[in-house]
Parts: C-alpha cells; structure tokens; sequence
C-alpha cells in the first residue's frame, strides 16, 4: 500500500511540476482572496487582524477545491482513469498516494498565504507549533476528504459545479478549528487563549497558543478521512 | 494451468444495458484469438471485462484462473488492454509512463530502455512528453507501455489503428513473441488482412454474445450492412 502511495503520489506530484497548473493558478486565486477580503474589509488594521486567521482559512478552503479539482481531472484525459484501475495498485495506495500530492500542493499554498497573512493584514506569531500543527492536520483533514469527494464526483458531467457543493459543507469544521486554533497561535488581539476552553497542552496557553481543543478537532478530522478512505476508495473507485 | 478465460454464460451491464449478454468463450494460454463481428457486437466489452474494468452481472468469469467477482485486482495487475484511449498522462513522458506502469504492475523497470528502442521511441522520444506526440507515435507509446509491463493476457482492441506499416509489421511480431512466450492474446479488430494472420483461432460476436462456430457464416456469404443485420450470423 505504502509503495503504491508513494508510486502515485510522485506521478502526480511531477504532473503538477510539469503543468505547474496549482502554481500558476491555484496559488494566485489563494492570494487574491486573500487581496479582495483585506480591500472589502477596508484599511482598519484592527479588523484586518481579528479576521486574518477566518480570511486565510477560507482562502485555503476555496483553494482546496481546485487543487482536488486539479488532482482528478489528470485522470480524465485519454482513459487516464481507467489506465490508473488497470495499474493494479492497492486502492488505498491510490487513495493515500492522491490525497499526499493534493496535501504537498496545499501545503506550499498554506506558506505563501501564511506569509501573506503575516505581512500583508501584520498578523505576528505567537505560537509556531500551534500554527505549523493547525496547518499540518487541516491539511491531512483537507486532502483526505477532497480525495474522497473528488472521486465520488470525478465521473460525472457536473463534476465541476457539483464537488463544491460537496465538499465544502463536510469540511466547515476544518474552517471553523483551523480559524480558532489560529486566533490562539496569532497575535490578532481576538480570541485569547482564555476564551478557547483550553488549558493548553502545557498549561497555560502552552506550547500550542491554547488552541489545544481546536487541534485535536483538526486531529480527529483527519484520522477519520483518512482511514474513510483507505477502508472505500476502492469501492468508490468501483463504482464511479 | 486454467484458461486465460474462461468466460460461461456471463452478462455484464452498461448502466441497464446487458453490453455482454450471456458471453461463453475459453482462451487457452499461449492462443492468439482475433474477435470478430459488427459494431455494436460487445467487442470492445469482451476486452473490458476480461481487463477487470467491467463487474459481472451473472454467470461464471475468470481471468488467468482470478474470479472476476472478487479478483479484479489480480486480474488487472497481470493484463494489458491496449484501447481505444492510449491510457497515457499527457505531461509524463514515454519514459515516466513506461517506468510507472512497471512499477504499478511489480516488473522490473531494466527492459523499458529496450522496449522503448524496439517501438521506434528511443532516444529524445523517450524523453518526450506524450502530449507532444503524433497519433501513430502515442499509439506506439501505449503499445511500448504494454510491453513494460509484460501481460500475461494481451487485450488488444483495434490495435492496427494509426500505426503506419512499419509499426504494423512490428505489433504482429509482439503478438507472436508474446503468444510464443506462453501469453494469451485477444485481439479485436476490422482488419481481417492485418490480424487473421496472428490468429489461432477467430470467434464472431453478436448481440453480446460469442456465437457458436456451427452458427458463423463465411464471409463471402455476409448480407451486405445495407441489407440486413451485417452481422455475419446464420
């Protein structure tokens, strides 16, 4: 399984370095998000900074849904997809291999909007561990989940319009922990590590800014999309 | 040894649509069968199914001695279906699709250089991307593929299409290389002139069904298309 993850993932990881379709696309549409939240908020840095960590969590949803978009269409060109069935591969290698290239993706894309967030709304970083494992799991969460709806969606005609109305929905507690465990990790003046119903993993606002709960949430989301999907992509896949 | 197929009464469905309709065919290891019969007959259906793609509705199905109802995998791991798609990533190159489908189906990736050479894409071509290809050089891509990754079932449907004489001469030397080696080849194809040399044996098929030897009539006795049915079935 974990060969045919990693067969896949490199196949689909040196696609995206060929077509450069997520870095010429996705990654500009992330941070003109990013640009149009912070002009239709208006100059007030205040309100800039209490909205950051929301502001790039839905930046990163809505780029999550083309990256997965972007990660099912290579396998609707010249029987593509059928060619991937024919491989022979462990449909959970399939699984783990797609959603790992889709998290690598949306990783480099979470960097270039965190930094967007740090210099352009002048969020500062109280906790790195909190922001780097908030990322880290919403990522696993993000890929896991997009994969699963990518592939229920990928043979349909509609399959465009219809994976954001998918997915979206069944990743809103992705947006609302990563938005809570970053108001904790960032100096945003909102959401103190009081108000988050964590006494924090070291006590106090511990190491992880208090937003202990809201990582755990991210956690449990990801171990249970990712295990979702090794148990029925296979099926999935089947019956696509 | 089981057959390479064995196929008894077996329908498989299209959406509601019975695309293989009670199927009865028995490939031996090392047979060369060319699958005859009009459009519309269940050939290229035949070649899916055997190819794992398809799920049984009914009746008996195996593949290299793999039950089609909970062996798929196994089955698709050990076939090559060369289609009507090339099955090809357009921004990988003839090399990175060779080499991956080895890997996907556990061969050693030591011969791609060779199989490569031999289907006329060595060199620079190798290292081209396949979306940059002609027609004739992807379907030669695919074919260099299928060769990688050393089927024990050859599918091959249409496969003369878009090769030039050359690449055509070289297909008929793989399908008796393969068939030599102990493969088994099914080969679909309208091209009598091309493909009744490689075979072994000839089926027809009509209506989803494989039609029994007794009941094919020869061609020079066929009801033109205009005039009747066109499928070549007493």
């Amino acid at each position: 399984m974990w060969r045919d993850a990693l067969l896949v993932a490199g196949k689909d990881l040196r696609i995206e370095l060929r077509s450069r379709v997520v870095l010429n696309q996705v990654l500009p549409f992330g941070v003109l998000v990013l640009v149009l939240f912070a002009l239709a908020l208006g100059p007030g840095r205040s309100t800039l900074l209490q909205a950051a960590p929301g502001l790039f969590w839905v930046a990163v949803l809505f780029s999550s849904v083309l990256a997965v978009q972007r990660s099912f269409a290579i396998e609707a060109t010249d029987g593509t997809r059928d060619g991937l069935r024919l491989a022979g591969l462990e449909p959970a290698g399939v699984f783990l291999g797609k959603a790992a290239a889709v998290a690598v993706q949306l990783a480099a894309l979470e960097i270039v909007l965190g930094a967007g967030v740090v210099f352009l709304y002048g969020a500062g970083v109280r906790s790195l561990w909190g922001v780097t494992g908030a990322c880290l799991l919403a990522t696993l969460g993000l890929a896991a989940s997009g994969t699963i709806y990518g592939a229920l969606a990928v043979g349909l005609e509609v399959r465009e319009t219809l994976l954001p109305f998918l997915l979206l929905p069944v990743v809103a507690p992705v947006l609302l922990a990563g938005t809570r465990a970053w108001q904790a990790a960032l100096s945003t003046g909102a959401g103190s590590a009081g108000s988050l119903h964590g006494a924090g993993f070291l006590g106090g606002a511990g190491f992880l800014g208090g937003g202990d709960p809201w990582i755990g949430l991210l956690a449990v989301f990801a171990a249970v999309y990712l295990s979702l999907g090794v148990l029925v992509f296979g099926s999935i896949e089947e019956a696509a | 040894m089981p057959p390479a197929v064995r196929l008894r009464a077996a329908v498989a469905l299209t959406g509601r649509f019975p695309a293989l309709a009670g199927a009865d065919l028995i490939v031996e290891r090392g047979e060369v069968v060319v699958v005859q019969g009009p459009n519309g007959a269940g050939k290229t259906t035949l070649l899916r199914f055997c190819a794992g793609l398809l799920v049984p509705s009914s009746g008996e199905a195996s593949v290299l001695g793999y039950d089609l109802y909970r062996e798929r995998q196994e089955v698709r791991r050990r076939v090559g279906l060369l289609g009507h798609s090339s099955f090809l990533y357009d921004d990988l190159s003839v090399d990175e699709n060779m080499r991956f489908a080895a890997r996907a189906a556990r061969v050693p990736v030591g011969d791609i250089d060779d199989a490569a050479q031999m289907m006329g894409l060595g060199g620079r071509l190798q290292r081209t991307a396949v979306g940059r290809l002609s027609a004739g050089q992807r379907r030669r891509a695919a074919l260099a593929v299928l060769v990688a990754r050393r089927p024990e079932l050859w599918l091959l449907d249409e496969p003369h299409a878009s090769l030039d004489a050359a690449a055509r001469s070289l297909l008929g030397d793989l399908v008796v290389a393969a068939a030599a080696g102990g493969a088994s080849v099914l080969l679909v194809s309208h091209e009598p002139e091309a493909s009744l040399e490689l075979a072994t044996r000839v089926v027809t098929m009509a209506g989803g069904r494989v039609v029994p030897a007794d009941r094919v009539v020869p061609a020079d006795r066929v009801v033109p298309a205009e005039m009747g049915s066109g499928a070549n079935v007493a």
